[in-house]
Formats: structure tokens, C-alpha cells, sequence
């Protein structure tokens, strides 16, 4: 548990790696190849590379044509430009044609520290956990960082993984799954549920929790979307207090994500009546409501059941 | 085909693009009706594709930038065979192949989901790149609206199509010079395009009446004289082919009367 390396220095090494077994893959930043370590593979491959300047909504949507033309676009830039100001971009240019887009964002979260608040990233998880079809991927550390991008390639659709500036501990190597939480410990009176640079804090906490004799899991959710609810609910219901922890905002992250999975699995019944992750189509109003379940007819049926 | 064979298939195309608006209750006449020529250049005259293989991999790529023109496009596509002509009675209605703003997911022809403005000119810029990076030989072709030059993303995609000699992409303006809210210059004064254009790069070429169909082929036909992207700015107008429609601004989007209807196929019916 010594040696630490940030997970944009892990993307950027790996992508050379990729780059030379995959000539189909091209890299794409917007003037921050140096920051997020796409450097790494301008410099192995250079023709594959392309600097789309400080313009991240035109950058977004080129990736989307370039994906139509059998390459698979790895795009990068900071986290708060890449899923906030290429938003719709994302969401209408790429996530609803279903383009075969990898968006990896670097310095997200407030650990990127020195820039402050309008470089940190804390919604980005949220953003990009409500478009439909959206994988969303958050690494731990550098082994988790090359496993995502093996699985990422393999998705065909739009992927978002999230790398973070700071550097954090190299965790031992364990199996990497998308959707299947890595259990780092396992524990029976808290579970600490985690993704990211906290997940090194949470193996921490457990450690000083358990000397006090409190049982603890860490569990390690790399994937937000689809999130595992298995795990999720097999924790919910054996330990008496689930903490979730990332550097994140507690609107819409993994915390939410955990608590819409829990929720409803205790004394009381909840469901969420609305667009079930898909996007909409055309229709009259009436037919559509009924399609996504939101009108009367449904939700009587759905308040009996 | 002779010339005489393309305005009767605009004409064709502006009936089948009435009668689906019609059957579905709501859709854009005017603006679908000012590119028709530009369509039916592209599909019957100049693009490289089959639509027996809609997917074939050396097919050169349109995307509609200003989607929500669609169903002019639909007709043209349906009247080259992507799909049944029969399909064009489902516009917009639930489970359609042919949606509200093209969706490539469902619809074979459409290259890729547009109507978000300013994004379809970046996606088929980026189509044109993958071309040259796989070393190709894919033309590119998009039509824009005017209205839509004020996203500010239409000049990111101008500035990246120049900065990676993009001479596979040509950019189509239906210079209709109408939106919603009035003209161009009552909503948000676009001024000269086509010096715009030529500022970022582009090889531009001004075409007098981008609704008589011979002026658009010869513009399209022209040799290039660089390797940069080109601009075609083909003045138009909108609800072209009907005589009470052109260039009134009610009719963006808004649907006939029966009386406006029957005298609209009347007037159209007399020059096939």
C-alpha cells in the first residue's frame, strides 16, 4: 500500500498502452492534454491524437461522428467542462444515438484541491448517472483505471470515467467487474460503501472502526451506473448502519444511488413512478404518459400492487 | 437525370413532406420546404449511396444540422427507397421509425440523432475526420440553418473542420433568413455568413437561388480550389414551392387549414 500514483496518470499511461494494440482508438483534449495526461499519447501517437482547442461542445460532438466511422473516441478534459459544458452534447450528440463514445474526465471532486471551487467538479456523477444508457465508471486507483478502460472498450455505447488530480495508494489487486461492487472488507455492524479517492479513507476508518471493535465492510462501488443492488441491499440488510462516501455532492451521486436501491426495502414501500432510464420518443401526450407510466391508469395500479 | 426529372421529384417530395405534416398534426413546413432542392441534389445527384445498403462502408454521410426540418428529408429518403413510402403516414406518431427530430437509433438513412441545434455541423465535421484518419474517401455533407448560426458551437465545429483541412465537408446554409421569432435580424443579426465562413477557412461559394436546383448541383459540382472544408450559403425560401407560404414567417411551423391544404397540393399537383 506504498506506492500512489493519481488516476489521470494512470488513464494516460494505459492509453498509450492501448494505442499500440488498438489502432483503432484516437484520443481527443481540450488544451489540457497536460493536466489530464493524454500528453502521453500525443506524444506515442501523434496522428491519433487531436487538440479540439478550449471548445468542449464541438469536441463532444465530433467524438459522437468519429465513434459513426468505427474508431472509439477516448475524450478528455477536466470534469467540469467536459460533462457540464458539453452537457447536451453528451446527452442529445452522443447518449441518444447511442454512440460508441469514452468520456474520461480528470479533476473531479474536491480533492483537486489548489484550483478551488470552480474546477472541482461534485456534480458530474449526477449529470452523467441520469442519461440513459450512460455507463458510469469511478476508479480507485490505477489497477481499477486500466481495468475500466479494458471494460469501457468493450461496452459498445458511451462510457464516463472519472479520474480524480490527486494521487491516492495503489490498492491490493483485486477482481474488477462493471456493476459488481469490489468488497475490499467485509463487515457486519457498518458498511462503508465507496468510490474513488475516498475509498483509501474509508480502509482507514474501517481499520481504526475494527480496532474499537465495530465491524466494518468497505465495499468499493467503481461503478455507479449500473449500480449493484445485490450487494447493495445483502449489506442494507445485515449491518445496522450503511455510511456512503465520496467526493461528490450528496445530491445525485453513489450516495443517492444507494439510497433510491435501499429504499423501500425496509418497513415501508417506495417506488419511483417516471422515465425508467430511457429517453423519450414521439407520441401524443396522453399515449406517452401512459407508455412511462405516469398517468392514473398506472398509478392506481401501481398504489394496489 | 435531367433537370426536368429533379424539379418533379422536389415536387414529388414537397407533396409527400405536406401530406405527412398533415397526417401527423404538427411538424415544419417552412423550413422543410426551403432545402428541398438541396436534398434531392445530394440524394438523387451527388452522394454516393445505396439504399438497398444503408450501412455500406464507403457511403458518403449527410446529417441534417437543423433536424427539425426532417420531414422533407424523410420524403426524400422514402422516395430513394431506405424506406417504405407508407412509413411516412407514422410521422411523429408512437413507436415510429420517423420521429419528431431523426433518430439513428430507428430510422435506416438517418447517419446520426440531430435537431439540437449547433451540434449536427460538430458531428458530421467529426464523421469528415474519421474519413481522413482511416484514409477514405467519405464525403461529408450537412445543411445548417440560419437561425441556427447563432449557437455559438456552429463556429467551434467551422474553426476545427478549417484547423484539420476537412476537404471531404461541405456545409449547406438554407439562407431562408426567417426563425421563429422574426427574421434574422429582428431575433439575432447574423450578418455576412459567407465572409464569416471564409474567415474561419472556408472555401465558400454564394448560390443566387439555392431553390432552383440546377444553381445547387452546379455549386456542389464545382471543383474545390484548396483543401479546406466548404460553405455553400444557398439563398432560399422558406415554404418554397407554395406560393401563399414563401417567405411568411407563420408558416415555421403551423398547420394548414383544410382550404390552405387542398389549394397548397393544387398549386403543387399543377407543376408535376
Amino acid at each position: 500500500m506504498n506506492a500512489k500514483k493519481a488516476t489521470r496518470r494512470a488513464y494516460g499511461d494505459y492509453l498509450v498502452e492501448l494505442g499500440a494494440g488498438n489502432s483503432n482508438i484516437i484520443v481527443m483534449d481540450g488544451d489540457l492534454a497536460d493536466a489530464t495526461f493524454t500528453k502521453l499519447f500525443k506524444k506515442a501517437y501523434p496522428d491519433r491524437f487531436f487538440d479540439c482547442g478550449i471548445a468542449e461542445a464541438n469536441m463532444v460532438d465530433m467524438a459522437a461522428g468519429l465513434s459513426t466511422m468505427g474508431l472509439i473516441p477516448f475524450v478528455s478534459t477536466f470534469a467540469v467542462f467536459g460533462t457540464g459544458r458539453a452537457y447536451e452534447q453528451l446527452r442529445n450528440g452522443v447518449a441518444y444515438s447511442k454512440f460508441n463514445v469514452k468520456l474520461a474526465c480528470t479533476h473531479a471532486g474536491i480533492s483537486t484541491g489548489a484550483d478551488g471551487g470552480s474546477h472541482q467538479s461534485i456534480e458530474d456523477i449526477a449529470l452523467m448517472r441520469v442519461i440513459p444508457g450512460m455507463t458510469v465508471i469511478v476508479p480507485a486507483d490505477e489497477g481499477e483505471t486500466r481495468k475500466a478502460m479494458d471494460a469501457a472498450i468493450e461496452i459498445n455505447g458511451p462510457v464516463y470515467i472519472r479520474l480524480a488530480r490527486t494521487e491516492t495508494n495503489i490498492l491490493p489487486d483485486h477482481p474488477f467487474e462493471v456493476g459488481k461492487a469490489a468488497v475490499l472488507k467485509d463487515g457486519n455492524e457498518v458498511a462503508l460503501i465507496c468510490c474513488g479517492v475516498v475509498v483509501d479513507e474509508c480502509i482507514k476508518a474501517a481499520e481504526q472502526l475494527e480496532s474499537e471493535g465495530i465491524s466494518t465492510a468497505v465495499i468499493n462501488m467503481h461503478t455507479i451506473k449500473p449500480l449493484d443492488e445485490q450487494t447493495v441491499h445483502k449489506y442494507a440488510a445485515k449491518c445496522r448502519k450503511i455510511l456512503t462516501v465520496e467526493d461528490h455532492s450528496v445530491i445525485g451521486g453513489l450516495g443517492d444511488a444507494v439510497a433510491a436501491s435501499i429504499c423501500g426495502k425496509g418497513g415501508f414501500s417506495f417506488k419511483k413512478l417516471g422515465a425508467q432510464d430511457r429517453f423519450g420518443q414521439s407520441g401524443t401526450p396522453a399515449e406517452l404518459m401512459h407508455e412511462y407510466g405516469i398517468d392514473a391508469e398506472t398509478i392506481v395500479l401501481n398504489a394496489k400492487n | 437525370m435531367n433537370v426536368e426529372e429533379l424539379k418533379k421529384i422536389c415536387t414529388s417530395v414537397r407533396i409527400e413532406t405536406l401530406n405527412s405534416i398533415v397526417e401527423a398534426g404538427s411538424g415544419h413546413i417552412g423550413g422543410s420546404f426551403s432545402m428541398v432542392e438541396m436534398l434531392v441534389a445530394l440524394y438523387f445527384e451527388v452522394m454516393n449511396i445505396d439504399p438497398a445498403k444503408p450501412k455500406k462502408n464507403d457511403r458518403d454521410r449527410f446529417v441534417l444540422s437543423k433536424g427539425h426540418a426532417c420531414p422533407a428529408l424523410y420524403a426524400v429518403l422514402a422516395a430513394r427507397g431506405f424506406f417504405p413510402m407508407e412509413a411516412l403516414k407514422t410521422e411523429r406518431k408512437l413507436g415510429s421509425i420517423l420521429q419528431g427530430h431523426p433518430d439513428s437509433k430507428v430510422c435506416p438513412g438517418i447517419e446520426a440523432s440531430s435537431g439540437s441545434l449547433g451540434q449536427g455541423i460538430s458531428i458530421a465535421a467529426g464523421m469528415a475526420l474519421g474519413a481522413k484518419i482511416r484514409g477514405t474517401s467519405e464525403n461529408v455533407y450537412t445543411i445548417i440553418g440560419d437561425g441556427e448560426c447563432a449557437e455559438g458551437q456552429v463556429w467551434e465545429s467551422a474553426e476545427a473542420a478549417a484547423h484539420y483541412e476537412l476537404d471531404n465537408f461541405t456545409v449547406l446554409l438554407d439562407h431562408n433568413g426567417l426563425q421563429i421569432d422574426g427574421t434574422n435580424e429582428e431575433v439575432m443579426n447574423p450578418r455576412d455568413l459567407s465572409a464569416k465562413f471564409a474567415a474561419f477557412g472556408f472555401e465558400t461559394i454564394d448560390v443566387a437561388d439555392g431553390n432552383d436546383i440546377e444553381q445547387v448541383l452546379a455549386a456542389l459540382k464545382t471543383q474545390r480550389k484548396s483543401g479546406m472544408p466548404r460553405f455553400l450559403n444557398c439563398y432560399t425560401k422558406k415554404g418554397a414551392g407554395v406560393s401563399f407560404m414563401e417567405n411568411q414567417l407563420a408558416w415555421h411551423a403551423k398547420q394548414p387549414t383544410p382550404e390552405e391544404y387542398a389549394a397548397a397540393i393544387k398549386e403543387l399537383e399543377a407543376k408535376q
